[in-house]
């Protein structure tokens, strides 16, 4: 599928009707959310036949990206059952096959290595200090291969010890910068990249 | 929810020492036809565990599955078992039910495929 037509059919979700400050939800809109499953997958081969867990899913939008670009199962997580259920909508107009469960990624149980890859645009923990922290330290638990995560760039540098060299924006009406990076288990040896250069 | 996910998931209520596998309840599965891919059931089965999956099929009213996992061998081989296999971790959706945590008995219900697995306040 190409990075056009991907874009173009999440730009077709619906979003929160009623976003919940306290939760931190805002959408992740369709122009970064294709841009990064795109870098997933055809950089790093991390999408395709492979499980996808979404965390913090909210309405859904990374997880449709993952199964549209041909994961073999994608699972949704998130707290809200409003975000699941216009989730679920979207899953079913786009005719996807996505799993959803209602559950606080901080007490999130789980067993095993079987999702391959995180996606998540986690609350960035500016209303809920740390909770951006809580999400990469359990994604980093359940992926066996890499987690793609979206961080406030103004908190870079607190947050990973990164001087804050580049500053990018996404679209006119969207003014919070943020920074799209790949997280590798370190079990597998390879390093952490950030992928500022790819959104 | 698939099996798939039932394989994964499990009970983290406080004090709990092994939450999984979750027993299910049954009230609805729904069957959904998905086109199988050979390369990844081969990949994903050693990552399965095999008892929780068999039993969870029988009770969704599937009985096809071995109760003991199958040697590796049969994954390169046999078409109808992957069929199977594939059916089960895949195919089986429970709508409408509960998950129950195997110490504590605590229920997680299902509505519209998607377990309910929040926890309360003393249950962190």
């Amino acid at each position: 599928m190409k990075l056009k037509q991907l874009e173009s059919l999440l730009g077709d979700l619906q979003q929160f009707s009623n976003p919940k400050v306290e939760l931190e939800q805002y959408p992740t809109g369709p122009h970064i959310a294709s841009r990064l499953l795109y870098t997933a997958e055809n950089s790093f081969d991390d999408i395709s036949n492979k499980v996808v867990a979404d965390f913090g899913c909210g309405c859904g939008t990374l997880g449709a990206a993952a199964a549209l670009l041909g994961a073999e199962q994608v699972i949704g997580i998130d707290i809200d059952s409003q975000s699941l259920e216009i989730a679920s909508m979207n899953a079913k107009d786009l005719e996807l096959d996505i799993d959803f469960v209602q559950c606080d990624i901080s007490s999130l149980g789980w067993r095993g290595q079987i999702v391959d890859t995180v996606v998540m645009n986690p609350p960035f923990g500016t209303r809920k200090k740390g909770v951006d922290m809580d999400f990469l330290f359990v994604a980093l638990k359940v992926a066996s291969r890499a987690v793609y995560s979206l961080h406030k760039t103004s908190t870079r540098d607190l947050r990973f010890g990164v001087p804050q060299l580049y500053k990018f924006h996404k679209k006119k009406e969207v003014d919070i910068a943020v920074d799209l990076w790949r997280f590798v288990p370190r079990r597998s040896g390879e390093r952490t990249i950030n992928l500022r250069s790819a959104v | 929810m698939r099996l798939l996910t039932h394989n994964m998931l499990s009970s983290n209520i406080k004090g709990v020492a092994n939450g999984f596998p979750l027993r299910i309840e049954v009230e609805k599965v729904v069957e959904k036809e998905v086109e199988i891919n050979h390369d990844f059931l081969r990949n994903i089965f050693p990552k399965i565990d095999w008892k929780a999956l068999s039993d969870a099929s029988r009770i969704m009213g599937y009985h096809e599955l071995p109760e003991e996992p199958p040697e590796p061998s049969v994954l390169e081989a046999d078409i109808e078992f992957l069929r199977k296999f594939h059916h089960a971790l895949l195919e089986l959706h429970l709508e409408e039910g509960a998950l129950l945590c195997p110490e504590s008995g605590r229920k997680f219900p299902v509505n519209k495929g998607i377990p309910n697995m929040l926890l309360l306040e003393d249950e962190v």
